[in-house]
């Protein structure tokens, strides 16, 4: 696959991290989202950040804390009376 | 997330006049996001553990130090970062310093992947051997970069919140996150772009 980042690719790629977040500046915005509709590298990289960023978010909340851990925890601060309830 | 919206009932004079109760409510509350911050910093569940016990010592000592300009959570998330920064620190071999200017540099390097594995089926991205690259992708980050990339992407706090946790300009938290973003979807694109290989020579 090649990929010719032009110095412009460069330039909005820095501004990509506030545009998903959706705090970049509006001219800006404009401008970043025109050259993506001309440059399919830049669009497969924000696609694909977007999406990796995505990945992490709705893979974080589901952890479940590991048997032990809370007791020995509360156990450790000195805290067991409190270690019934929850 | 859950832990944001109900740590506002937390009482801030109740900690720090020494009530016990209110402190182990506080334990609660954050145990969840603290283990997982310390799980995705390290890499292992021992030294998960180990923060987390750390991190409410740490708080416990601290206490007075506290002056609730922050929310409570910031300021544990705060020290529990330092903790895990500290564990990695006796971790390493000192050889592995000079990898250091790699995360402090500004550059942004350009992305090399170009391939769009965005199309890939839903199902792919659930399995237990992709969870295993998501996070195998996070311990190839710089720590200091990690440490912005989970507070901020995993722990959802906002680029105010990460600026206090880690006592970082705008600029700073910013910069990192973006550099974080970047190499993790240069993993990522690697490991799910041959995924794709595999499904289209099926
Ligand atoms: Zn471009």
């Amino acid at each position: 696959m090649t990929h010719t980042h032009t110095p412009r690719c460069r330039d909005l790629l820095g501004s990509i991290s506030e545009y998903v977040d959706g705090s970049l500046q509006d001219d800006l915005c404009r401008e970043l989202e025109r050259h993506l509709s001309e440059c399919e590298n830049c669009r497969i990289v924000v696609d694909t950040f977007k999406k990796t960023i995505y990945l992490y978010q709705s893979s974080s909340a589901e952890a479940d804390l590991p048997v032990g851990v809370r007791e020995r925890l509360f156990k450790r601060l000195d805290l067991d009376e409190f270690a019934k309830k929850a | 997330m859950m832990v944001i919206s109900s740590q506002s009932e937390i009482s801030f004079q109740a900690l720090k006049s020494g009530d016990r109760a209110e402190f182990a409510r506080l334990v609660d509350l954050a145990t969840p996001a603290i283990y997982r911050l310390g799980l995705k910093m390290l890499g292992n569940s021992q030294d998960a553990e180990d923060v987390l016990q750390n991190t409410f010592l740490k708080a416990l000592q601290s206490l007075d130090d506290f002056e609730g300009r922050s929310s409570p959570m910031t300021w544990l998330y705060r020290i529990a970062v330092n903790e895990a920064l500290m564990l990695i620190r006796r971790r390493k071999p000192q050889v592995e310093i000079a990898d250091e200017p790699v995360g402090e540099s500004d550059d942004i390097i350009a992305p090399v992947q170009l391939t769009d594995w965005c199309c890939l089926p839903e199902s792919e991205f659930l399995t237990a051997e992709s969870k295993k690259a998501l996070d195998a992708a996070i311990q190839t980050l710089p720590e200091k970069l990690r440490a912005v990339f989970i507070l901020r992407d995993i722990e959802g706090l906002s680029i105010q919140e990460t600026m206090e946790a880690l006592g970082l300009s705008d600029t700073a938290v910013k910069s990192r996150l973006l550099r974080a973003r970047l190499h993790l979807r240069e993993q990522l694109s690697v490991y799910f772009g041959g995924r794709l290989k595999e499904e289209i020579n099926k």
